[in-house]
């Protein structure tokens, strides 16, 4: 297992390469990009990373990162705490439950349950945050973001597979 | 035989505590999470300063990814505008010869001015500190539009204090931590901006609608505004100065009218942050006069 042979520190990195790419995620979709629009229809990078990490290494994206992964970004956007990781970990609960039918598919099946995922976890941001706001918030830029988070998974998740062949490796077997 | 048996026992029953301890790991961080937003929801102290200091700790990461991004605005302008250049030579010269007669203007109506304030012993009011600082993230996106900048409590920045471009009001200073802050756009939902339609006078409120186009509420139904007319800041509240620039109206029906901000929020990559020494509509209450000692 140990190929590259950077001994125990370099198990350590190992490990942390999924929450560090995914924290990596949260800080890149929040820049300040000079396109219009693009700050409320920006797609869910985090999102990605989270289904990415939680089906190929599991035992890398324990639901105690997720939480604290969803704290910081609640903190990032000044979104109240818990939000974000509430939808992080049902989101992150699912995919743990139906990975059996995501390992080892084809792409297309992966891109499609992450097509899946990506409206609900959408649909609930929305509503929670409306809940919390008061208020019925614009869902049109939902849709929108919702529409590119999905289109924009296959890049994010090659990005994904290249930094996990390189860094990581595959799951261990069970 | 005996031994086997038991360690087989114990195996099989390990598996299933094991699902067990997950799944009440699952509750316990869900219930977490939510009791959390409730505690958000009262706003109390400790979270606002977690929240201050995680982003804190993360302003010089997001000040440094920034840093392409901002180059590579630069080279398409400086693309743009070596294409252009000829047009933009034409069209800043007729500009020039615009403003020359305007500053003619100026200067005549300076010195009158300053005659009439003479004659009238008019107290000027006294021109405002500001600091300039970097936009480093648009948090928030569909469901907040705030923006963080890369000044904070160390560069005199204060919470409530105005935050304006060139083009004119950008929002208010909402959170602030040691080196950034967090900044409440105009067009967020709890934005709201005392204001003046300037063409007839009218005070309203700029009120934020977490869409790009902010409302105009509080407009007397027989007031003849119209789409076009400006509007600024009318001063009151204590929070931003008068006369600065929100909007222009962009549709005024008999539902609604919505203002099209002057600033362009996605081109936007520094703000000044301005200190006209007010501190909001209440003083801080050690500043408040004890009730019964004045003479």
């Amino acid at each position: 297992m140990n190929q590259t042979g950077f001994g125990t520190i370099g198990n350590i990195a190992r490990r942390v390469v999924p929450g560090v790419t995914i924290l990596l995620l949260v800080l890149l979709v929040h820049l300040h990009l000079p396109l219009p629009f693009y700050a409320e229809v920006a797609p869910a990078l985090p999102l990605m990373g989270i289904y990415y990490w939680a089906v190929f290494r599991p035992d890398l994206m324990p639901r105690i990162l997720v939480f604290t992964i969803g704290l910081f970004q609640d903190a990032l956007i000044g979104a109240p705490f818990g939000l974000s990781a509430m939808v992080y970990l049902l989101a992150h609960g699912f995919v743990l439950s139906q990975r059996r039918f995501l390992v080892g598919k084809p792409f297309w099946i992966f891109w499609s349950g992450f097509a899946i995922i990506a409206p609900v976890a959408g649909a609930l941001t929305w509503f929670l945050t409306s809940v919390f706001r008061g208020a019925l918030l614009p869902s049109d830029v939902v849709l929108a973001s919702v529409v590119l988070t999905v289109v924009a998974f296959p890049a994010i998740a090659w990005l994904l597979l290249h930094s996990q062949r390189w860094l990581v490796g595959a799951a261990e077997p069970a | 035989m005996a031994k086997r048996n038991a360690s087989m026992s114990v195996a099989g029953l390990a598996v299933p505590v094991r699902i067990w301890a997950q799944r009440f790991a699952f509750l316990a961080l869900l219930a977490l999470a939510f009791a959390l937003m409730l505690l958000s929801k009262a706003e109390t102290g400790a979270l606002q300063q977690a929240r201050v200091v995680i982003v804190d700790s993360v302003a010089p990461v997001l000040s440094v990814l920034s840093r392409p991004v901002e180059a590579g605005q630069n080279v398409s302008r400086s693309v743009k505008s070596f294409f252009i250049v000829h047009a933009e030579n034409d069209r800043l010269r007729q500009e020039n010869d615009r403003l020359l007669r305007w500053m003619q203007t100026a200067r005549q109506l300076e010195v009158e001015n300053a005659t009439l304030r003479a004659q009238l012993e008019y107290v000027p009011e006294s021109a405002p500190r500001a600091v300039t600082a970097r936009v480093i993230a648009d948090t928030g996106g569909a469901f907040y539009h705030s923006l963080l900048i890369n000044a904070g409590a160390r560069h005199f920045v204060q919470r409530g204090q105005a935050v304006v471009s060139q083009a004119g009001v950008v929002g208010r200073v909402a959170e602030v931590g040691d080196r950034s802050a967090r900044v409440l756009l105009l067009t967020d939902l709890n934005s709201r901006i005392p204001a003046i339609v300037e063409s007839t006078g009218d005070r309203v409120i700029v009120t934020g609608n977490n869409t790009n186009w902010p409302s105009v509420t509080y407009l007397a139904s027989n007031s003849p505004v119209s789409v076009g007319d400006r509007v600024v800041t009318s001063g009151h509240g204590g929070v931003f100065p008068p006369g600065l620039p929100i909007g222009m109206i962009s549709e005024a029906s008999e539902s609604r009218i919505v203002l099209q901000p002057t600033v362009e929020i996605a081109r936007l990559s520094e703000a000044r942050i301005l200190d006209y020494g007010v501190e909001g509509i209440l003083p801080p209450p050690e500043q408040v006069p004890a009730v019964g000692t004045t003479q």
